[in-house]
């Protein structure tokens, strides 16, 4: 199981970011999650928002170059070890994490969420899903 | 394979030869253009020379230059050597900027143009039961009749189709078994798109050879219409100026143009010192006409970019061969001594799928000039990691490096964030003064 999430390029300069989130939020798109990579010179944006479709027509009608790709959304037990579990799995298995970030939400503080990319992400699924552990779908993202 | 020559004697002739023939010529041009042409005799006088003073190639450089603003200032026939009864034809050149010039041409200029033209269509394989397809216009553009003195000089069929309509080009291509065709290699792409659309099958057709120029095309073009067209495209070289396409003509080896140097004497010259160049080195390509009786120029300063090469071709021609002009001069950049053109750079963002859409910042961080390249990011460039995009900057930056001389920071920018003015992208942002 997968869920969608927006990657951004966003220039390394001032105002460019706040310019990506305002255009979203203008939108009324609500973002669950968001995270940047950034390098000297350019950043990646990446966000997790409750619909995607109408964030992405709003970002391609302003010009902005933007993908929408699967990543793995996991939801984390509250107790410790889940997520040093999670990582231990797929390093077991063979898969390099690209990236990962958290996020919680205020309906559930005693759970935090996952987003992980994996450069196979479809085996990194496949060995999550084989032990048990729980994964967003693009549903869950909707109704959080 | 056959080595297809439609003058061998001269084509192959010893560079001696061919040096001997374009001294004598260059004294008895410089002689008419003395006598005949006001601006001439003006700039020589002023210049303190005399037609006696010039014995040959090795005097070359004592002779004045021509510019385009020469031609604009004594339009329309003050640039004539020869009065109005021994013109037959005019064409004429609107240029990309600017007021249009009109050249002339004798009977005697004609038949030159066809011979060279003839050179092209005969090294393209082309023979005189041939048709040839001529896509370019006609009128005063010097392409498409231009072309056709060639295929008349030979002897082959000319179909003079003309530019446009491309479904009608389509359809005279397979009824009347077109051979060869010559059109702008921009058009050439256009119809082997519409080939394809149409459900045509290229390699089908007749059609073997393509004759293409009058604009800039990279290799990248060529080996698309190469495919696309089923052909082997040869680059044509020339301008109103001078004479028409012919100046200068490709052979199969695809290595640079043959310039026709019993009629033209190429020069390629620094654009600061006005001396000769050495071999490879890139500098401002000048011609000089040789034979022309109507309209003949000295030391033309044509305002491109190129490089020449002495080197023998394996085709037999002892001709040398000049590269596509590679740019304008006035938009050279000298970075740490070394001169850039934006079209160098153009041609690498094309051959990596990047965006047209770039800027060159040049800077001075003490002593040293920099230069960054910032390329808009593209659906198809952008990608979800940070690596991937790192290893394309660093991709740029190498073959920048390889091909400019000198290293540049290459970034990526939000697509739309370049400036532009009049729909293009504002290139140069130069901040070292
Ligand atoms: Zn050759």
């Amino acid at each position: 199981m997968f869920i969608k999430q927006l990657s951004i390029f966003v220039e390394n300069r001032q105002g460019a970011l706040s310019k990506i989130i305002t255009m979203l939020s203008d939108s009324g798109v609500n973002m669950r999650a968001v995270s940047i990579a950034d390098t000297q010179d350019f950043g990646i944006l990446r966000v997790i928002v409750n619909d995607i479709d109408k964030a992405l027509d709003t970002l391609k009608s302003k010009n902005v170059i933007v993908r929408a790709n699967n990543v793995i959304g996991v939801e984390l037990q509250d107790k410790p070890g889940s997520l040093s579990k999670v990582l231990g799995l797929l390093t077991d298995g063979g898969v390099n994490v690209e990236y990962m970030y958290a996020f919680v939400t205020p309906g559930n503080l005693n759970s935090a969420y996952l987003v992980l990319r994996a450069r196979h992400n479809d085996k990194a699924e496949k060995i999550l899903s084989e032990n048990g552990i729980k994964m967003l779908s693009e549903e869950d993202i909707k109704n959080m | 394979m056959k080595n297809n020559y439609y003058q061998p004697d001269i084509e192959t002739a010893d560079r001696k030869i061919i040096e001997k023939l374009q001294s004598k010529r260059l004294t008895e041009v410089v002689k008419r253009v003395y006598e005949r042409v006001p601006l001439y005799r003006a700039r020589m006088d002023e210049a303190g020379i005399k037609p006696e003073d010039i014995n040959g190639v090795e005097d070359l450089g004592k002779l004045p230059f021509t510019s385009k603003q020469d031609l604009r200032d004594t339009y329309p026939y003050g640039m004539f050597a020869v009065p109005m009864e021994d013109v037959v034809r005019l064409h004429a050149s609107s240029g990309t900027t600017g007021k249009q010039i009109v050249v002339g041409y004798t009977q005697n200029d004609l038949d030159n143009w066809g011979d060279i033209v003839a050179r092209q269509l005969v090294a393209a394989g082309i023979t005189k039961s041939d048709k040839v397809h001529v896509a370019y216009g006609y009128g005063l553009f010097t392409g498409g009749l231009g072309i056709a003195e060639g295929a008349r000089r030979l002897g082959c069929t000319s179909i003079p189709v003309s530019s446009g309509n491309t479904a009608r080009q389509l359809t005279i291509m397979q009824d009347f078994c077109s051979d060869a065709i010559a059109c702008t290699p921009s058009y050439a792409m256009y119809l082997g798109e519409s080939a394809a659309k149409a459900g045509i099958d290229t390699s089908k057709l007749p059609l073997r050879a393509g004759i293409f120029g009058a604009e800039p095309w990279t290799d990248e073009m060529r080996r698309e219409i190469e495919k696309s067209l089923n052909i082997k495209a040869y680059d044509i070289y020339g301008l109103t100026e001078i004479m028409g396409p012919g100046v200068a003509y490709e052979c199969s080896e695809q290595k640079g143009m043959h310039v026709n140097e019993d009629h033209f004497i190429i020069e390629i010259l620094d654009p600061d010192t006005h001396l000769p160049v050495k071999d490879g080195e890139k500098g401002e390509i000048v011609f000089t006409c040789l034979t022309k009786e109507a309209f003949p120029l000295i030391r033309f300063r044509t305002k491109d970019i190129g490089t020449i090469t002495h080197e023998k071709c394996k085709c037999g021609r002892t001709f040398v061969r000049m590269s596509k002009p590679m740019g304008r001069i006035d938009d050279m950049l000298i970075i740490r001594g070394v001169n850039v053109f934006p079209s160098q750079i153009e041609t690498v963002l094309l051959q990596m799928n990047l965006s047209p859409n770039y800027q060159l910042i040049v800077d001075r961080k003490g002593v040293l000039d920099t230069l960054e390249v910032q390329v808009e990011i593209t659906e198809g460039t952008f990608s979800d990691t940070i690596s991937d995009i790192s290893r394309l900057e660093h991709e740029l930056a190498d073959r920048l490096k390889s091909t400019l001389g000198i290293a540049a920071k290459t970034t990526f920018v939000a697509a739309g964030s370049i400036a532009r003015s009049e729909g293009k992208a504002k290139r140069i942002i130069d901040r070292r003064n």
